[in-house]
């Protein structure tokens, strides 16, 4: 399979790039080709396939919420090419077996590559060490570990896995939330918390819990990543510690970069996340901290949940939100389009430095001759309105429903096969 | 007005409106035949999560001396313990007619959430949720207020309230701050830092954590015990304060700080009262106690509030 993308936008210029045989076959401009599918690109803009780090796709167990092949398709859609899958799922991804069984569930699926991330603790339990090695020298390779959902509270738990991973280059994604400071809390601690009567959930439970985690990866010369990053507190922890040398990484979601907890004001359990939407205030210092760096990546903790269980009262629902397909529309609105940072930037977090985050080969490349062809075809002068029913993914959690962002993905290319044209998905 | 969810619902208009029908409301009971036949062929829903049974056959005295068909659904022993979720029981009710919802739940925000989900065209009260509000409750203080303090008219213009206890987890503090600062009175919450909510700089009302100072130099017009409960010491509770004891010395209303009290100072409580915790029986006894006839107001005040949102009209806000 050929295709000729003509007269398209890569960095400030406008070139064309022929896909053939799975990678960048040619570049520059004014390229033809004999039977190659010819796409007028006039007007969009090409970047690398987009990696996710931090994806729920619920199989096996929570099929009622999203499968492999729901998740993976909205993932192609928003414009990503390959996302690691987080451990929470019923059985917990905390064996080979089980991550093996997820690896070929993406692979049948076709839509991205989908990489497992393991449990670090057996069950999520945060007791004893899930078998990391075996998970590691699994068919599925997992370098990323992570009880997300979960803190890994116990320091020395912590520690044992911060060093054990070194062994074979893996990474302990932590989800930093200290468990007795948030027993019972459903939303971020506040004025707003205050008024609603709705139990707090401090920044402090987020930050002293990453402020422990940097000093354990310096103590240990372990590599760090801190998922899904919402407070002030956390970013100035996080320059601290790269300041002095520590190997952490961190990640911020696009709803903590463009929503705060006044949305909970309706009681309306769409905007139930954890952490929680935090304030303006948190809103610009991750915005900031992803603009200099301090925040490596965005990832969008993308967590669909059945109907059922957003359409309930506060206390009942289940916390998460969908965010695959307005992922790069967030982004754009929230850090290109205030001019935070530029397109390359954007690159940079949202493909090179997740895949180099991950150890994930293939993915996060520049289009260059010779490269997988991972890429998305973005038209970043279109608006379109957010309609959750309209999405590829089975939740309908969405909390940007009903909002008009910028920036669509047209096409996306995983290694030059097309699994999104015209914005529709290409079955393969 | 739809619905009745928070006292911040209400204006200062609205909310005296409320107050002088209620007035009206409790002269109509002081006949010997106390129904009024204004909400006949209406139907009232008493919806409770929680066990409430002041409030609950408050609200539905409140109901039946209107005229109106009152149906109790409470949650224990009906399909809700059997895992209903509040959407079904809400089309459930839908279905079967109910013009207004009186909802007690233990979830802050589940009246909001029943009200405004679409799942009933019916007028929600809010009756207590979780940690939120309870808007009757301060409805019903600000009348007994208004009663002692000026003579059953007006506002509350200038009027000193002090309110003492579990700010953090009061449903009661809450509306009451909303309302009496609605009102023109001046409130103080006085309470250990730990029963105080992080955020609450931002309410229209000033804070102590001395509650003799606060007494001795606030010359209250009423004060408010809230209760407490003694298991909040315990560390699985949250470890608020020490002991019990302590709590009654430090921010219980004994003896001693009742009898520093202005003559004119009544004693308030929502109830139910933890006697020898946050009050003390000479407290809770006294002639400025109107403790009891709270609890009779209250049926005069929902009177007003059902009657209002059937069949008359609340001027002012819209919720």
């Amino acid at each position: 399979m050929k295709t000729l993308i003509q007269n398209v936008t890569v960095g400030s210029g406008q070139t064309d790039l022929l896909l053939a045989d799975g990678v960048v076959a040619a570049a520059g401009p004014g390229l033809s080709a004999q039977d190659a599918t010819v796409l007028d690109a006039t007007g969009l803009r090409a970047l690398p396939g987009l990696v996710d780090l931090h994806t729920h796709l619920r199989e096996p167990g929570r099929e009622d919420a999203e499968t492999v092949e729901s998740g993976t398709r909205s993932a192609a859609r928003g414009g990503y090419t390959s996302v690691f899958a987080m451990a929470n799922t019923l059985p917990v991804a905390d064996t080979a077996g089980v991550v093996e069984q997820v690896q070929r569930l993406g692979e049948e699926a076709g839509w991205v590559d989908v990489r497992p991330v393991g449990a670090v603790t057996v069950g999520l339990a945060g007791q004893q060490l899930a078998e990391l090695g075996a998970m590691a020298d699994s068919r599925a390779a997992v370098r990323v570990f992570s009880d997300d959902g979960h803190c890994v509270s116990d320091a020395v738990l912590m520690r044992r896995a911060l060093e054990y991973v070194k062994a074979f280059d893996g990474v302990i994604a932590q989800h930093a939330q200290e468990p007795r400071l948030t027993e019972g809390a459903q939303m971020n601690e506040g004025t707003v918390s205050a008024v609603l009567g709705l139990r707090g959930w401090p920044s402090v439970a987020e930050e002293a819990v990453i402020a422990r985690d940097v000093l354990l990866a310096d103590h240990v010369g372990s590599r760090l990543h801190v998922c899904h990053l919402s407070t002030r507190g956390s970013v100035e922890i996080v320059r601290w510690a790269k300041a002095r040398g520590v190997q952490v990484t961190a990640e911020v979601t696009p709803h903590h970069l463009l929503l705060t907890d006044e949305l909970v004001r309706g009681y309306d359990p769409v905007y139930k996340v954890n952490p929680p939407l935090r304030t303006q205030a948190d809103v610009e210092a991750v915005r900031e901290g992803l603009a200099d760096g301090t925040i490596d990546i965005v990832a969008t903790d993308h967590a669909p949940h059945p109907v059922e269980a957003k359409d309930c009262e506060w206390s009942a629902a289940a916390m998460g939100m969908t965010g695959l397909e307005t992922a790069l529309s967030v982004v754009q609105h929230t850090m290109v389009d205030t001019g935070l940072m530029g397109w390359d930037t954007l690159v940079d977090r949202m493909s090179t430095a997740p895949a180099r985050i991950g150890r994930l080969a293939g993915h996060g490349l520049p289009l260059e001759v010779g490269n997988p062809a991972n890429l998305v075809l973005v038209d970043t002068g279109a608006r379109w309105t957010v309609d959750p029913a309209a999405m590829a993914t089975a939740g309908r959690n969405s909390p940007f429903r009903g909002m008009e962002l910028p920036g669509k993905v047209v096409a996306t290319f995983l290694r030059g096969r097309p699994t999104v044209l015209d914005s529709e998905l290409v079955t393969p | 007005m739809r619905h009745l969810l928070s006292a911040a619902d209400l204006d200062r208009d609205a909310a005296v409106h409320v107050l002088d029908v209620a007035e009206e409301m409790a002269a109509t009971q002081r006949r010997v035949v106390k129904k009024l036949p204004t909400l006949r062929g209406r139907t009232v829903v008493n919806l409770f999560f929680e066990d409430s049974t002041r409030t609950r056959t408050s609200f539905e005295a409140a109901a039946k001396r209107l005229s109106a068909d009152v149906i109790n659904f409470s949650a224990k022993g009906s399909s809700v313990s059997k895992g209903e979720s509040l959407k079904d029981t809400a089309l459930t009710l839908e279905a079967m007619g109910a013009d207004a919802v009186v909802v007690r739940h233990g979830s802050s925000g589940a009246p909001h959430r029943f009200a405004h989900a679409g799942w009933t065209r019916g007028a929600v009260v809010n009756a207590g949720d979780g940690t939120h509000e309870h808007p009757t409750q301060a409805l019903l203080d600000a009348y007994t207020m208004r009663r002692h303090l000026r003579g059953g008219t007006g506002d509350l213009a200038g009027a000193k309230v002090v309110v003492v206890g579990d700010v953090l987890h009061s449903r009661v503090a809450r509306s009451n701050v909303l309302l009496l600062h609605t009102l023109g009175a001046h409130v103080t919450l006085v309470a250990p830092p730990t029963l105080l909510p992080v955020g609450v700089e931002a309410w229209p009302c000033a804070t102590s954590h001395d509650l003799d100072a606060t007494l001795l130099q606030g010359e209250p017009d009423a004060v408010m015990m809230l209760r407490v409960q003694a298991e909040r010491m315990d560390a699985s509770k949250g470890s608020y304060f020490p002991s019990a004891r302590e709590y009654s010395r430090r921010y219980g209303l004994g003896r001693e700080r009742l009898r520093a009290l202005p003559d004119h100072t009544i004693v308030m409580h929502p109830g139910p009262m933890n006697r020898g915790l946050e009050i003390s029986a000479e407290a809770a006894d006294s002639v400025r106690s109107t403790i009891v006839e709270q609890v009779g107001n209250g049926v005069a005040v929902r009177m007003a509030v059902l009657y209002l949102l059937l069949a008359g009209e609340i001027p002012g806000g819209d919720a």
